[in-house]
Order: structure tokens, then C-alpha cells, then sequence
């Protein structure tokens, strides 16, 4: 659904992470680990086409491919549902409340979101993948301010995800009750540093 | 060897330490015989005076400052369509002296102006367009310094000068539609006119002309040699920060 | 495309959105020039044309720097960006949400305002179509604009310095029109350049938006 073949993603017109190369299939979770400015949220912005990739090739089609940052792109004072309805009309779709009941959203339904609390808008954020009817998803950080019980709430709705044939790509550093997911340890990859000498390294 | 070879920075770099002393020598020779010759070599104007004679300031700044922004419009599209970096860094690199070509023609025009016309400042279309000129380099300008990410920059300010020199156009139709005015028509044009410029006049202000275009070149050239440096350094410091 | 649209002139409406926040921005210029320039009615008459539409056009700049800056900061242009809206789209349906937002209300408080200005009672109507047919450029240039600046921590500046030389058609052309209507000489070509520009600016304007955007969100 996704291959990535020798791959250099840059931020600021750094290279961070080069020779990266992986293939998602249908049913398949990777997790991304590496310290803090390893160039995880960087490689996630550059799969999901929002930023280019310094070398090498992204193959996927784009209208499979959905993306969840550390915002989450909610309206104040837009209701729960209204928020989930707009980004499900977005990509086409109709329905929201299997999204609503699978993060346990139901009482905060008719809720502005600016009264809600910041775990339970992180799981309205991730609500919104559901909505989106998209195949990949590629989470940063998903779990940030989400208590226990909310995680296992977001494992069984990722595990229900891949079980219909989806797939993701997850940045995060907690376990996310997924013992088939793949792990990918980013350090190795670090990008080295150009030789001395080479000029146009300015004018990558 | 294909023209875009030049557009490589280390090619630039090479080139145009060569061509710099050249084309600042010759601008400056031209200049100075330019200037001296039409200051103290060409008669008074029968109707004007010696204030004519600031047409040899007035006139190649201005068309420098059209030029100028001319020249920025093609470097914005050879970095949208072929993104060379000397191309988008060249047109940062004339903005300024663009900016500073109409400030200058602006400020001649008033010092003409008052003793032709008896003001400083009429709302004459050509006046008015020029100020305007003046707006859209300051905007340019600003958008440059105001954002970080160098390829980022150079790609919203070729957007910014590709509609805004669409805009600057029709603002140079609307002002003439608002106000006919009361400058002359232009000084030099390939079509004879009735209003030209005599070629007593002529010949030293061609000359002059010249200077001012080589003029420009230098600075950009000098300009755009710097604004690579910069980058280089910028690139220094991230690896530095990046091995540390 | 139209659950954006939706959804854009929804939060303009509710608490904090800032809807009517032109309009009174507008009354006040409207106000103030008369207390600046004395009560006499022949000389407000004179500027009337000029003064509403250097207010209309500034009671449009106003909202602009929030069009997409608010999207930006909150991730959704992001998620848009992602989604099958194109950005270009994006960009058409916030400058149409903010025409209707701020420049329809402009245009519909107009006459009032000429009252208040003397306008003479040949004006009106041309006051109200030039404006109706001047303000979405306005509001598709400030989206051009406010794309350019939307990754600016204080773009609010830069933009006014990009947007306001581009108005100078529409303004020229606006304010033109109003004078030879209010003057009963004919105002048909400037309406006419008026609407040329606005449609111009529609078909052009989202995909150097789209453009901006795309390069801002790198």
C-alpha cells in the first residue's frame, strides 16, 4: 500500500534521515522509534506528501493516505459532532458515528470542543481518522495526554482498522497492545553529514 | 555547454569574480564621462535651463528602476520552473537596488519638478505608478526578510512578484484612467515623437544609460555573490549544529 | 467543498468569529472623517465615493490575517492539505466565505454610510454595484495575501504591506465609479473594469493561493 525506497527527508534544508527503505502491506502496523529529533514527524509530513523528499521515491496513492499530527485540526467553537461531520463530508464520506462510538464520544457529542478536555480532544483527533474512510494512517504521537483505558480505546480501533484490510505507520514510544506490530528503530539511519568540501551541500 | 551551467553557484561564483571588475570599471568610466559631459559640455535648454540637465540622473533611474523589477520577474520564473537557486537569489539581490532606483527617480523628479511645475508632488499617473512601483518593492522586499526557510521564501516571493507584476501593470492602466497628468510623454523611445529629447541632449544621456545598466549589473552581480555566501555560511552552521 | 464553505462562515458567525467586526470598523471610519474633515456637507459630498471605499477596503483587510492563519496553527490546513480538497479549492472557498462574511454586509450597509457621507442620490446605486462587484477582488487579493504570509508568526503587517498596492486597481476603478455616477456622468466603464478585475482575480488568484500554501506548509 505504501513503499518507501531509499529515502532522504530533510527539515529546514537538513538531511535528518537518509536510506530509508520499507513497504506497508494491507493489515501491517509499523512503529517508529527514535529520540527526540530523529526526524520522526518529518518522515511522517514527508509520506504524507506535504513535504518533499530530499532523495528517493514515496509510492502510494495519495487517496489512500491520511495523516494525524500533534494538532488536530478541531474548531473551537465547532461542536464534537460538527467537527467529525466536516471531515467526514470532506473526504466524501457520510457517516461518523461508528468513529464516535469506537473512541467513546457519545456523551460529548453535542459539546463544543473548547469545553472538552485535552485527552478527550486527542480522541476526537483521532476520531477523525476513522471518518476520513482513508486505508493508511500515519499517526505522530497519537497517544499524547490519553489516559490508559483511552489507549487501549485507540489499540482496539487501530486493531479494528487493520482487521478491514488498512494499515499505519505510528510514531509513539508507549506500547500500544500491538505484539504483531513491526518496529522501526529510525537512529541508523540518521543521515551523515556531507563530505567537507562539497559546495552545493547550501543549495541542496 | 548549455546556459544554465552559469546558474550553478560555484559556475556563478566563478564567473562573476571575473566579470565584476570589468563591468564595474566600464560603468564607472561611463558614468563619469556621461555625467561630466552632460553636466558642463551640453547648453542650457531654451525653455528650462540648466534644470535639464538632472534628466541624466533622472532618466536612467527610472527606466533602471522598471528594469529592475523586469529582471526580478524573469529570475521569479526561472525559479519556479527550473529552480536554480542564483536565479531566485539574483532577484532577492535586485530588489533593493530596484527600491532604491525609484527612490532615486522620485527624488530627482521632485527636485525638477519644482522649479518646471511649481510643486514637488502632483498626483500625476506617471508619479503615482512610480510610488506604486515603490509599494510593490517594499512588499517584496519585506516578504523576503520576513520568512525563514530560504527555499520557502524564494518560492512565495516568485509567486508574490509573478501576480504582482500583473497587478502593478493594471495599476499603471488605472492610474492613467484616474488622472491624465502632467508629465511629458517618455523622454526616449524607438518611435520619433515631436516631444523627444534633441540629440544634443541625446548622446550624452545614452551614455548615461549605459552606465546606469552597468551600474545595476554590478550591484546585483556583488549583491547575489553575497547573498550565496550567506547561504554557505547558514549551511556551515547547520552541520556544525547537526555533527555537534 | 461546500462543507468548508459551510463550516468557515459557521465559525465566523459563533462567539469570538469576528463576524460584524468590519462593518463596524467601516461605520466608524464613516464617522470619524466628518469629525476630521468638518461638517460641511458640499466637501463631504466631494469625498464621499473616495472615503467608503478606502473604508470598504480597509474593513476587508481587517479579517484577513486570520483566513488562514487560524487553519494553520490548529493543524486543519495540514489536514486539508492531505485530504482530496484541492488547495486550490480551499483557497477559492475561504475567499467566497469571506466575501460573504465581510464584503456582502460592506456592501449592504453601503448606502446608510453614504447618507451619513452626503453622497449625492445619483450615487447610490453605483455605490452599491460598484462595491458589489469590486469586493471579492478585495477579498480574493487578501486571500492571495494572507496565503503568502500564513506561516508568519506576525504576518499581519507584511501582509497589509503586499495587499493594500495590489487594491489599487480595484480602488481606483471603485472609487471612480462612484464619482462619475454621483456626478451623472457615465460610470459604466469603470463598473465595467471593476468586474473585469473581479473575475480576472477569480480565475487567477486560488492557484497562486493553492501555490503559496502549498510552499508554506513544506
Amino acid at each position: 500500500m505504501l513503499t518507501v525506497q531509499d529515502l532522504c527527508v530533510a527539515r529546514g534544508g537538513v538531511a535528518v534521515l537518509e536510506g530509508l527503505g520499507f513497504t506497508l502491506s494491507p493489515g501491517k502496523v509499523l512503529i517508529l522509534r527514535g529520540p527526540n529529533g530523529a526526524g520522526k514527524t518529518t518522515l511522517l509530513r514527508t509520506l504524507a506528501g506535504l513535504q518533499p523528499a530530499l532523495e528517493g521515491q514515496v509510492q502510494a496513492d495519495p487517496e489512500t493516505v491520511t495523516y494525524s499530527g500533534h494538532a488536530d485540526g478541531l474548531k473551537a467553537t465547532l461542536t464534537v459532532a460538527e467537527n467529525l461531520a466536516f471531515w467526514a463530508s470532506v473526504h466524501g464520506q457520510t457517516t461518523i458515528e461508528p468513529a464516535i462510538v469506537a473512541m467513546n464520544l457519545l456523551a460529548l457529542r453535542d459539546r463544543r470542543a473548547a469545553d472538552v478536555s485535552a485527552g478527550q480532544k486527542r480522541r476526537l483527533g483521532l476520531a477523525r481518522l476513522m471518518v476520513t474512510g482513508r486505508k493508511v494512517w500515519l499517526m505522530d504521537e497519537p497517544t499524547v495526554s490519553l489516559d490508559a483505558a483511552s489507549v487501549a480505546l485507540f489499540g482496539a480501533m487501530l486493531r479494528a482498522h487493520l482487521g478491514q484490510g488498512g494499515a499505519a505507520i505510528v510514531a509513539t514510544h508507549i506500547d500500544l497492545g500491538l505484539p504483531e506490530a513491526e518496529v522501526l528503530d529510525l537512529t541508523p539511519f540518521r543521515a551523515r553529514q556531507k563530505r567537507q568540501g562539497a559546495f552545493d551541500e547550501a543549495f541542496a | 555547454m548549455s546556459i544554465w551551467e552559469y546558474a550553478n553557484p560555484k559556475k556563478f561564483m566563478q564567473t562573476s569574480a571575473w566579470a565584476l571588475p570589468w563591468v564595474s570599471g566600464l560603468s564607472v568610466i561611463l558614468l563619469g564621462v556621461g555625467l561630466v559631459w552632460g553636466f558642463f559640455f551640453t547648453p542650457d535648454d531654451y525653455k528650462q535651463g540648466a534644470t535639464v540637465k538632472i534628466i541624466y540622473l533622472h532618466v536612467p533611474s527610472a527606466m533602471m528602476a522598471i528594469s529592475a523589477w523586469f529582471m526580478m520577474l524573469a529570475g521569479s520564473l526561472i525559479w519556479l520552473i527550473r529552480r536554480h537557486h542564483v536565479s531566485a537569489l539574483s532577484a532577492k539581490a535586485a530588489a533593493p537596488v530596484g527600491l532604491t532606483f525609484t527612490v532615486i527617480g522620485l527624488v530627482t523628479g521632485a527636485i525638477w519638478g519644482q522649479p518646471m511645475w511649481g510643486t514637488w508632488w502632483a498626483w500625476d499617473p506617471r508619479l503615482t505608478s512610480f510610488l506604486i512601483l515603490g509599494l510593490f518593492y517594499l512588499g517584496y522586499i519585506a516578504l523576503w526578510a520576513a520568512v525563514e526557510d530560504a527555499d520557502t521564501a524564494a518560492d512565495l516571493t516568485s509567486v508574490l512578484c509573478i501576480v504582482g507584476s500583473v497587478f502593478a501593470f493594471l495599476s499603471r492602466y488605472a492610474v492613467l484612467f484616474w488622472n491624465q497628468g502632467l508629465h511629458q510623454g517618455a523622454s526616449v523611445s524607438v518611435v520619433q515623437g515631436s516631444d523627444q529629447v534633441s540629440n544634443v541632449y541625446g548622446a550624452p544621456l545614452l551614455v548615461c544609460v549605459t552606465g546606469f545598466v552597468l551600474l545595476f549589473v554590478t550591484l546585483v552581480l556583488l549583491r547575489t555573490r553575497t547573498e550565496i555566501r550567506a547561504r554557505r555560511i547558514k549551511a556551515l552552521i547547520a552541520r556544525e549544529r547537526a555533527a555537534a | 467543498m461546500r462543507a468548508l464553505l459551510i463550516r468557515d462562515i459557521r465559525l465566523a458567525m459563533r462567539a469570538g468569529g469576528g463576524f460584524g467586526l468590519g462593518l463596524a470598523f467601516f461605520l466608524m471610519v464613516a464617522v470619524l472623517v466628518p469629525l476630521g474633515v468638518g461638517p460641511e456637507s458640499a466637501l463631504l459630498s466631494r469625498i464621499a465615493p473616495g472615503i467608503l471605499w478606502v473604508g470598504a477596503l480597509l474593513a476587508c483587510l481587517l479579517s484577513l490575517d486570520r483566513m488562514f492563519a487560524l487553519d494553520f496553527e490548529d493543524g486543519s490546513l495540514d489536514l486539508m492539505a492531505v485530504s482530496p480538497l484541492p488547495l486550490e479549492g480551499v483557497a477559492a472557498m475561504k475567499a467566497l466565505a469571506h466575501w460573504l462574511v465581510t464584503g456582502l454586509p460592506l456592501v449592504v450597509i453601503s448606502p446608510v454610510l453614504g447618507l451619513l457621507l452626503s453622497l449625492s442620490p445619483a450615487g447610490y446605486v453605483w455605490l452599491v454595484a460598484s462595491l458589489a462587484l469590486g469586493s471579492p477582488a478585495l477579498s480574493l487579493i487578501g486571500a492571495f495575501g494572507a496565503a503568502l504570509t500564513v506561516g508568519l508568526k506576525r504576518g499581519g503587517l507584511i501582509l497589509s504591506l503586499i495587499v493594500l498596492p495590489m487594491y489599487v486597481p480595484t480602488l481606483v476603478f471603485g472609487a471612480e465609479a462612484v464619482r462619475r455616477g454621483a456626478a451623472g456622468t457615465d460610470a459604466l466603464v469603470p463598473l465595467l473594469f471593476l468586474a473585469a478585475i473581479s473575475l480576472g482575480c477569480a480565475a487567477i488568484l486560488p492557484f497562486a493561493c493553492g501555490a503559496a500554501i502549498r510552499a508554506n506548509l513544506k
